[in-house]
């Protein structure tokens, strides 16, 4: 195999392979195959809840209004997967500013999600399409 | 020799998970050290160990730096892979590290053992030829994981040093060198949505046969450029299955060279240790067609 043809043809095939991935992201079905907006609302008490409880992340909500943040989450949640809502808090930059999150609070936040979904009986394949759309967060929210 | 290489790997791995699901209450001196392995990574997103020691499937090496540290942090893992193929085996075992999610250095000991054929070449039954690899990966650009929003994949270059110590069988069946130095060029990106990862990579190599039978011949001694691919299925944040091709060079004049693939399962039981199953077919080697067989792997790690 020569050098420029091996480069070409991965090039080219990595081209039609991301033809192929955004082809099949087309129907937005998200919101309702997460369960519709009480399953969401749910989700993101839960999430909260489970925020709370862990010991990784905890501290960092010592001063935040969590009534608010439940409501927002929830918004953001919604409006992410699709829903009728619209989010009508901080951007993600701001709100997390001064917080010096990592990489390993990151995702352990993602972790929790994931314990919420199961809760709330969302499919491991559904969890994929949600934590897709939040994970570009992380160029925001990730500072340190 | 390998018993205890065993035990050394996954008793500490055994016991860091058990102190992962129930953490002592104080915090000490030698809590605060760990830290540094902050086994911050998502599962499996620190891939398994390759064939050659470096982050990536069973045949492909990826962009991935092994490993759970994020870039604030370390991760270290060992491995080791036993395959059967009918007529010979191959058993390896090593080392990884991940430094910060940028480096990945790597270390792995390879015995091919040329079980019956051994006799039949006059080599005597069990023959081996080992192989030392020195692995070295920098991660250039991309984030496999978090970038959902661009479709730039994870890229890494690497550079594999490997030292064959049968040198004077690899002369006599016309190979160059018992030494070689492999150059990749690594694409990885998962795709979350589809919960689907592919690798992209290419090799520039000289090796015949991994470099089990040396490096370059009298006939053909310059690099070829070699692809290896990955796709992976991901059934639960556990479980991923899925299917690897990879090119070889064919430089040799004794023997017929043949691409390898591979259909693989990996699961991962925790951060500390995962388990990959797979099904492998390397097509002819020396003497032997239809090399083909069960690929088992162990990693264990922090």
């Amino acid at each position: 195999m020569k050098a420029g043809s091996g480069i070409r043809t991965a090039a080219l095939a990595w081209c039609g392979l991301m033809f192929c991935m955004q082809g099949a992201q087309a129907a937005d079905t998200l919101f309702s195959d997460m369960g519709g907006q009480d399953a969401i609302v749910k989700i993101a008490n839960d999430t909260a809840d489970i925020f709370l409880a862990d010991a990784r992340i905890k501290a960092t909500f010592d001063d935040t209004n969590m009534d608010r943040f439940r409501k927002m989450l929830a918004l953001q949640f919604c409006q992410v997967a699709g829903g009728p809502c619209i989010y009508t808090g901080h951007s993600m930059r701001d709100a997390h500013k001064g917080l010096h999150l990592t990489n390993a609070d990151f995702n352990a936040t993602v972790e929790d999600l994931q314990k919420a979904m199961d809760k709330n009986g969302v499919s491991f394949a559904t969890q994929n399409r949600f934590l897709a759309r939040l994970a570009p967060m992380q160029h925001d929210i990730v500072t340190r | 020799m390998r018993a205890a290489f065993a035990a050394l790997l996954i008793c500490p791995a055994l016991i860091l998970s058990a102190l992962a699901d129930n953490p002592p209450p104080q915090s000490s001196l030698m809590d605060q050290g760990a830290a540094i392995f902050d086994s911050g990574k998502l599962l499996a997103t620190g891939g398994v160990s390759d064939l050659e020691g470096a982050g990536g499937g069973g045949l492909a090496t990826w962009a991935l730096i092994s490993g759970y540290g994020t870039r604030d942090g370390i991760g270290a893992n060992g491995h080791f892979t036993y395959v059967d193929l009918g007529s010979y085996s191959l058993w390896t075992e090593g080392v990884t590290v991940g430094l910060f999610d940028r480096v990945e250095l790597s270390y792995a000991y390879q015995s091919f053992d040329t079980e019956d054929v051994g006799a039949k070449l006059g080599l005597g039954k069990g023959f081996t030829i080992d192989q030392d690899v020195l692995g070295a990966k920098v991660k250039l650009v991309g984030d496999a994981v978090y970038d959902q929003d661009t479709f730039l994949p994870q890229i890494s270059a690497g550079i594999q040093y490997k030292h064959n110590d049968k040198d004077w069988l690899i002369s006599a069946i016309g190979g160059k060198s018992g030494d070689g130095t492999d150059f990749y060029l690594s694409a990885t990106k998962l795709f979350l949505a589809q919960s689907l990862l592919i690798d992209a990579t290419l090799r520039e190599t000289k090796a015949n046969q991994f470099g089990f039978l040396g490096f370059g011949s009298d006939k053909h001694d310059s690099y070829s450029t070699e692809f290896e691919g990955s796709a992976a299925y991901l059934l639960s944040r556990k479980f991923a299955i899925g299917a690897e091709y990879r090119t070889k060079p064919d430089n040799l004049g004794i023997a017929r060279e043949d691409n390898g693939w591979d259909l693989f399962a990996a699961y991962f039981f925790s951060k500390n240790i995962s388990l990959t199953l797979a099904y492998l077919n390397l097509g002819n080697i020396v003497i032997e067609n239809d090399q083909q067989g069960v690929y088992v792997s162990l990693q264990a790690g922090l």
